[in-house]
């Protein structure tokens, strides 16, 4: 749950400084340390992200059209520093996922959601993230596989080429496999809302909640500050 | 007596401009196993996608129990038609195998009890009714197979419509799947080009090639045929022979 004021906190931030992304990053790290999880295993986990955003990016494309103003909110600024600090953004949604994924169940996690009443396409999306963190990572890994097996080597400029092709094929490999799951949801009957009675989970304990109010709290406070002094 | 499944003169071409299909007709009685074979690319997902209206027809018709696939009627034919995907990654995305289970009857309005005694009631159909807390992505690939037909058996539909179902399974699971489709009393129309499967489970076959019914028969006359399957690239498996 506080993964979601987290990264509303991290879409709410000015698109025109580059600090609060800075700051949010070092909560992030100290959140990280209190849960003792590796620095690799967060770092690998982010090697996914492109195929990763794209996966997640799929859905509300394909659900309807007019969800798609949804997107436009970290989208509305312009030129490089939209690009920029999307970019920014991304990354640090998908650690802030990374870390809750790690240390969450993850049916407890999307039930928790929905009891927010957040909206329906935010809870899915996040969902789906979680989801099909380890499925693209696998179809990552197994192409990477190949391609070493094919005796590449990621080493000098002239691979370069190679990697951003395949950077590209796990790009659309990821948004067909969100098609797909799109159509196998249709297939029984989804219309475009996951039905709130199949996500029963445990409540959050006290102290959980005071850590997530703790996380949020810290990640607003930042973002008015840079609101401030934008 | 009307068909469970009546597809007539369906033909459908991709945006992109590729026809997959060319006028395929094809009538299920209520009960019926029927196996739907063809090569690689000969339009066989292509039709199953039609079969619950996720693609709409360019020309002809589809229509389950006299009930047309079109708009209005698509919740209602989504209930009647469980189509089974071939990936069971793309059919089981929830975080518990339980809770995949009945995102179906949920969608169809159940709740509570009755929602439950469904879960309960086709993960016991597949045989797996201790997998219900688990997560998806930690099963086997044969149990994550037998999960996602569960996912569409909890919507007890009337005709269920299978997408190469055996593929990448090993031999053990390939015959618990065999049993688990015999133990059903339900309509079946099962997608496969492996050829042996279709003779065990499916009494009745009728072969698809480039975007037309071929041939519909027996099944074990079909598979005799060795002119008809070499023309439409279909094989046995070597040393396998139908008498
Ligand atoms: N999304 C798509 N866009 C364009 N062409 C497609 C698409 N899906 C399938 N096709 C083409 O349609 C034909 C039939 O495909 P398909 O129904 O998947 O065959 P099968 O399931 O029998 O192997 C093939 O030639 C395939 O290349
Ligand atoms: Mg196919």
């Amino acid at each position: 749950m506080a993964l979601i004021g987290f990264v509303c906190a991290v879409v709410a931030t000015p698109s025109l400084t580059m600090w609060p992304f800075v700051v949010q990053l070092l909560v992030l790290a100290v959140v990280a340390g209190l849960a003792r999880l590796h620095p690799g295993r967060l770092l690998r986990g982010l090697a996914i992200e492109v195929p990763f955003v794209a996966f997640a990016f799929a859905m509300p494309f394909l659900a309807t059209g007019d969800r798609i103003t949804v997107a436009g909110l970290s989208v509305s600024v312009a030129g490089l520093w939209g690009a920029g600090t999307l970019l920014a953004k991304s990354t640090l949604g998908v650690l802030a996922a990374l870390i809750l994924a790690a240390t969450t169940q993850r049916a407890e996690f999307v039930a928790g959601m929905q009891r927010l009443r957040l909206p329906s396409v935010l809870v899915e999306i996040l969902s789906f993230m979680v989801r099909y963190l380890d499925v693209i990572a696998e179809q990552w890994h197994r192409m990477a596989i190949a391609r070493t097996s094919r005796g590449f080597q990621a080493r000098n400029p002239t691979s370069w080429s190679a990697l951003s092709g395949a950077v590209g094929t796990g790009f659309i490999r990821a948004f067909e496999r969100g098609e797909r799951v799109h159509l196998a949801m249709l297939a029984r009957g989804y219309s475009g809302a996951l039905p709130e009675a199949i996500g029963a989970a445990r409540a959050a304990r006290p102290v959980e909640w005071g850590w997530a109010v703790l996380l949020v709290a810290t990640s607003l406070t930042i973002t008015s500050l840079s609101w401030g002094l934008a | 007596m009307t068909p469970v499944l009546a597809v007539r003169g369906l033909a459908y071409a991709y945006p992109d401009g590729r026809q997959a299909l060319f006028g395929a007709n094809l009538s299920i009685q209520r009960g019926e196993r029927v196996a739907l074979l063809g090569p690689n690319g000969a339009g066989k997902t292509t039709l199953a996608l039609h079969l619950n209206g996720i693609l709409t027809p360019g020309a002809g018709s589809v229509s389950v129990s006299g009930l047309p696939v079109t708009k209005p009627n698509l919740a209602e034919i989504r209930r009647r038609v469980g189509l089974v995907f071939q990936d069971p990654d793309d059919q089981l995305f929830l975080p518990t195998v339980a809770q995949d289970v009945a995102f179906g009857p949920a969608n169809l309005g159940l709740r509570g009890a009755e929602l439950e005694q469904r879960v309960q009631e086709a993960l016991l159909a597949v045989g797996l009714p201790e997998l219900r807390d688990r997560a998806p992505h930690h099963l086997s690939f044969g149990q994550r197979r037998r999960v996602a037909l569960a996912t569409v058996l909890a919507m007890r539909p009337e005709i269920l419509v299978l997408d190469e179902p055996t593929s990448n399974l090993d031999p053990a699971s390939r015959r618990e799947l065999a049993e688990v489709l015999e133990s059903l009393d339900v309509t079946v129309l099962m997608v496969t080009h492996d050829l042996p499967y279709a003779l065990q489970l499916c009494p009745r076959s009728v072969i698809l090639s480039d975007g037309v019914i071929v041939a519909d028969g027996p099944t074990g006359e079909l598979l005799a045929d060795a002119e008809l399957l070499a023309a439409h690239r279909l094989e046995l498996p070597y040393g396998f022979s139908v008498v």
